[in-house]
């Protein structure tokens, strides 16, 4: 077996927090992106803005600012002290939050198109029936944007796996709670275990073109995004 | 705009000057990162004394190692340990003769609150801490030397859940520095100046506790023909370069 007991458990901590991050982002995103799909408010330029931070801010910069500010001198680290939980930093928790920031527009962005694409008309059709906006929604605008979350999850998921610089600064590199597959990686480069890199690094090749090949396959004649 | 123009190409001129004279012998140091301020102060006096210019990058030392396997431009690498330079020796990838050892480290338990780590390192068997932050043992010698501490003093198990790793020293100290981990341990040299630690609170470790942190300097295949390389070389074996390598922390 070329990957050891460590290796196994950084891929299986990775798989948790994608998995994890993916299903908060659904369920956090959803709403976001619905709202910046439909709204007229001034705030739709500067919240899209923000969600979109994480494509072209450096992992750095984020991981910085999460250091700091989820600490025990940071705004979030006191209220998490105050409320008796501790600080997150070190721990599964940070990278979860660290991670939901971090892959939030990979989630956002796809689900925000497919209700742009959805239109008004398919809403005041259900409207004129009687559908409850929440009846509306469940049963039009879910099913229609279908193609949607499925691209959403799968960016989501695939980018959370594919995250180094964030879980590196806030992670502290702790066996089965923060050293995910890219950490352990870079560990074994460091160490000069060229050997074990290759194997992990080589799945992770592997595991990505995998992934986004069936998202490219499926999605024929459209932009992998919409 | 005509009375400019003179101005501009004398100021252009002298632009392009201050370049090429610099470029004629400048000496690029892969810098372990433990090393980072002695090698800033050291760099000024070796500019001014020899007229050569030292442009440093910073960083882990086997992370050095990989990128001087594949090429990179480095011309003198100083090493955090003495053997990844004997192991870039025995693959044909320095100039021969030219490995010594250039400071040796010291290593310090340090907290950034003043007043929590006694000048006994008894902090430690108390145990009251959530997180003690060290530099990552499989590629830093500092790392790898705080394990040996922890060994040596029976505290390896009890401080087992409570261990985080910085990927280098800096990281290791970033950690403690920003409050994250309440103390770790970190090189002398990172809090350490003119004979006094200069914030928070440290406990120096005895040298009796771990492996001595030989670090080695080497002339890589890249500098054989670069004076500046060999100028840094020989200006780090100096007298000078030597008080000032001993003024944070390090043995020589």
């Amino acid at each position: 077996m070329p990957l050891d007991a460590s290796d196994l458990g950084a891929i299986w901590l990775t798989f948790k927090l994608a998995s994890l991050t993916t299903l908060i982002l659904l369920l956090v995103g959803t709403p976001i992106a619905w709202w910046l799909a439909r709204t007229r408010s001034w705030l739709r330029g500067p919240v899209g803005a923000v969600v979109a931070l994480p494509l072209v801010l450096p992992p750095t910069v984020i991981g910085f600012y999460l250091l700091l500010a989820l600490g025990p001198n940071g705004w979030i680290g006191q209220t998490t002290e105050a409320l008796g939980l501790g600080t997150v930093v070190f721990s599964f928790t940070g990278l979860v939050i660290g991670s939901v920031i971090y892959s939030m527009p990979f989630v956002v962005q796809p689900l925000q198109n497919a209700f742009t694409a959805i239109g008004e008309r398919p809403l005041e059709v259900a409207a004129t029936l009687r559908a409850s906006p929440w009846d509306c929604f469940v049963h039009v605008v879910l099913p229609l944007a279908r193609p949607g979350f499925i691209t959403a999850s799968i960016l989501g998921f695939a980018h959370t796996v594919g995250e180094f610089g964030v879980v590196l600064m806030i992670g502290g590199n702790i066996p089965d709670k923060t050293r995910v597959v890219s950490v352990q990686i870079f560990d074994h480069v460091e160490a000069m275990e060229y050997q074990q890199a290759h194997w992990l690094a080589g799945a992770m090749l592997v595991f990505s073109f995998l992934v986004l090949l069936a998202l490219y396959s499926s999605r024929r004649g459209k932009s992998a995004w919409s | 705009m005509s009375k400019c123009a003179p101005r501009f190409a004398l100021a252009a001129l002298a632009t392009f000057m201050t370049f090429n004279s610099a470029w004629a012998d400048e000496v690029q140091v892969a810098v372990a990162a433990n090393f980072t301020a002695p090698i800033q102060a050291i760099a000024k006096d070796f500019e001014k004394d020899t007229g050569h210019k030292l442009v440093a990058a910073y960083g882990a030392t086997g992370q050095f190692y990989a990128q001087i396997k594949n090429g990179a431009p480095f011309e003198v690498f100083l090493a955090a340990d003495d053997s990844t330079p004997a192991k870039l020796e025995s693959e044909g990838d320095t100039v021969k003769g030219s490995r010594f050892t250039y400071a040796v480290g010291t290593l310090a338990l340090w907290s950034a609150k003043p007043g929590y780590v006694d000048d006994k390192g008894e902090v430690l068997k108390k145990n009251e801490f959530k997180h003690l932050s060290i530099a990552n043992p499989k590629a830093a010698p500092y790392g790898l030397a705080a394990t040996q501490v922890l060994d040596k003093l029976k505290l390896t198990d009890a401080t087992k859940g409570k261990l985080v790793e910085g990927q280098n020293i800096t990281q290791a100290f970033q950690f403690v520095s920003t409050g994250n981990a309440e103390l770790g341990f970190v090189a002398l040299s990172q809090i350490y100046k003119d004979g006094k630690v200069t914030e928070g609170s440290a406990w120096i470790v005895p040298a009796s506790l771990h492996e001595p942190i030989k670090q080695d300097a080497v002339i890589l295949n890249k500098g054989k023909d670069n004076a500046a390389a060999k100028a840094l070389v020989e200006y780090l074996k100096g007298p000078k370069a030597t008080a000032l390598i001993k003024s944070y922390g390090y043995e020589i």
